[in-house]
């Protein structure tokens, strides 16, 4: 096939990807955008085995049949609350082929050139340094997901210095061997010195800044990808790691701004470290000796059973319970008896950007019923209860109205504007953000103890027997 | 050279445009699959791999291929699959009775 025919076909894969991407706009088309973009993928593939700078095959199909399998077992076997950490390898395994990829090509350089030419030189240096940072920051991000490492944030004296230094000495190495100053013996120690800069740069920030964390390792391995486009020459390299790139920006910004903390303070602020702080502001002061009022699950089954409209507020704490076919039985009660049923979810509400309402929609919750953060806000009012399961930090009227607060100004779910408050809860530990939550000692909540999943498993029960 | 780099920075800076057009437009209710399913999308990464394999000539430059267009592969084929997975969930559902 002639490089022209080839150089189309990237460009029809490159049309299906955004055409597929634009089908993702609505749950109704949301699944044939993905085939379309598989079938660009598809298109692309075939139409690469056909170029003649390719040598032997053997090398080629062993290495995609192992991987397509060992990819294709992981995707049918992962439960959707792993999803986060599933996400995270495929990231990983991306950016280390975008790693390994420009590395190849600056061995080749070295071989056939007598010097780096300087466009390729600098794409290939960014295409290493992203691809190997993205690599192993997943790494990490996976391990704290699957909890191998522990979720909180692992600090130690002088650490941002030991990063900063860290990537000086990276940004060093790669204008050295860009300038052919050095060679390929300093381009080895620059790709392991980025790999490092992967691990240390995850360490410090906490579970609860995973959705963050993944989105912007999402754009990185785009953006690696893009830069092995440069140095390869090849278009839809280009456009689809830009694609990603722009995906995984948008959605690390909309993440910070859902916790309104910038993107500086999320990375570097090692946020849900230690433990809490010792200095508690005024208003957390008052709060201590005050007491929360106990629910049984008869009276929270009979404000349920006799409302007219019940918000269902979602946390991770639910997905931890496993208790998502729990809640979706007990919704199902409810609205056989007359009872509207909304879900209230919070961008932050999972472990990635929109994990929540993956989790609800395996439990067959209708995604009409799953409302964000702007559309539910004003229909708390109107609620009879809001049910709060497992979430804390997102219903935290602090962060409407304490400015000390470490959570000010991060937009949240009105829980507290609900007739009643129900809170379901295993003790009264904070959430992630370290910090006590004065909507449990207001008037009109009650809180329920237990585990999630029993606790509406009894709910179900009495709710029935009304 | 030089008009090839022009070329590709075109391509680069138009693609940064759609990217975000077409990217802003997805709910949130599926911004899980957006996710996954981008990320299957940088797998083309593959096309990569593929080539600096297709054109290794020495032990450890196959090596390191190898490796590449496997993790291009798994990174390709489980984005997709988990992606349509998630999104078969979210298909509306016919009344079962």
């Amino acid at each position: 096939m002639s490089p022209t025919a080839i150089h189309a076909a990237y460009i029809v894969s490159s049309i299906l990807f955004i055409v597929g991407l634009k089908q993702l706009s609505s749950p109704k088309t949301a699944r044939n955008g993905n085939l379309t973009a598989g079938v660009g993928m598809l298109l692309a593939l075939a139409v690469t085995l056909l170029d003649r700078q390719i040598l032997s095959f053997p090398l080629i199909f062993a290495a995609l049949v192992l991987g397509s399998g060992v990819g294709a077992v992981a995707a049918r076997r992962v439960a959707m609350t792993d999803m986060p950490q599933m996400v995270a390898l495929f990231n990983g395994s991306g950016g280390g082929a975008a790693a390994l990829v420009s590395a190849l090509e600056m061995a080749h350089i070295f071989r056939t050139e007598p010097r780096v030419p300087a466009d390729a030189g600098v794409s290939i240096v960014l295409g290493a340094l992203i691809g190997s940072v993205s690599f192993s920051g997943s790494i990490v991000a996976w391990a704290k997901l699957q909890g191998v490492l522990g979720e909180r944030a692992t600090t130690y004296p002088g650490q941002k210095l030991v990063n900063l230094l860290l990537l000086i000495a990276i940004l060093v190495l790669a204008v050295l061997v860009v300038s052919n100053h050095a060679g390929l013996g300093a381009f080895v120690v620059f790709l392991v010195a980025c790999l490092v800069l992967g691990v240390l740069a995850v360490l410090p920030i906490g579970g609860g800044d995973m959705p963050v964390v993944i989105s912007l390792l999402n754009s990185f391995t785009g953006l690696a990808t893009a830069a092995t486009g440069f140095a390869l020459h090849n278009v839809v390299l280009i456009i689809s790691g830009t694609l990603v790139g722009a995906s995984g920006t948008l959605l690390t910004y909309l993440m910070c701004k859902a916790m309104n903390r910038p993107i500086t303070n999320v990375l570097f602020g090692a946020f849900g470290g230690g433990p809490a702080k010792a200095a508690v502001g005024g208003r957390e002061a008052a709060l201590q000796g005050a007491t929360v009022r106990e629910a049984t699950v008869e009276d929270v089954a009979t404000m349920l059973g006799y409302g007219q409209l019940v918000i269902v507020v979602p946390g991770y704490g639910l997905a931890v319970a496993q208790a998502q076919h729990a809640v979706r039985e007990l919704a199902d009660m409810l609205k056989k008896r007359g009872v509207s049923v909304k879900y209230a979810i919070h961008p932050v509400a999972g472990r990635m950007p929109g994990h929540m309402n993956v989790l609800l929609a395996e439990a067959n919750v209708p995604y009409e019923e799953l409302y964000d953060l702007d559309q539910i806000n004003p229909e708390f009012e109107r609620a009879d209860v809001a049910l709060v399961v497992g979430a804390n930090d997102v219903v935290n009227p602090a962060a409407r109205t304490d400015t000390s607060s470490p959570i000010y100004g991060m937009p949240i779910l009105d829980a507290d504007k609900a007739k009643h408050i129900v809170i379901l809860k295993r003790s009264m530990k904070p959430g992630f953000a370290g910090i006590e939550n004065e909507l449990f000692y207001d008037p009109k909540a009650m809180m329920l103890f237990g585990d999630a999943k029993e606790s509406i498993s009894k709910l179900v029960v009495a709710v029935k027997s009304l | 050279m030089i008009d090839a780099l022009l070329t590709d920075l075109t391509v680069f800076a138009l693609a940064i445009f759609v990217g975000y057009e077409v990217i802003s437009k997805v709910p949130v209710i599926l911004h899980t699959p957006l996710m996954s399913g981008t990320n299957a999308i940088h797998g083309i990464v593959l096309v990569g791999a593929m080539l600096v394999l297709g054109a290794a000539d020495s032990p450890i430059t196959r090596v390191l291929g190898f490796v590449a267009v496997f993790l291009g592969a798994v990174n390709v084929v489980g984005g997709f699959l988990v992606t349509d997975r998630m999104l078969h969930m979210f298909v509306p559902k016919r009344e079962n009775k």
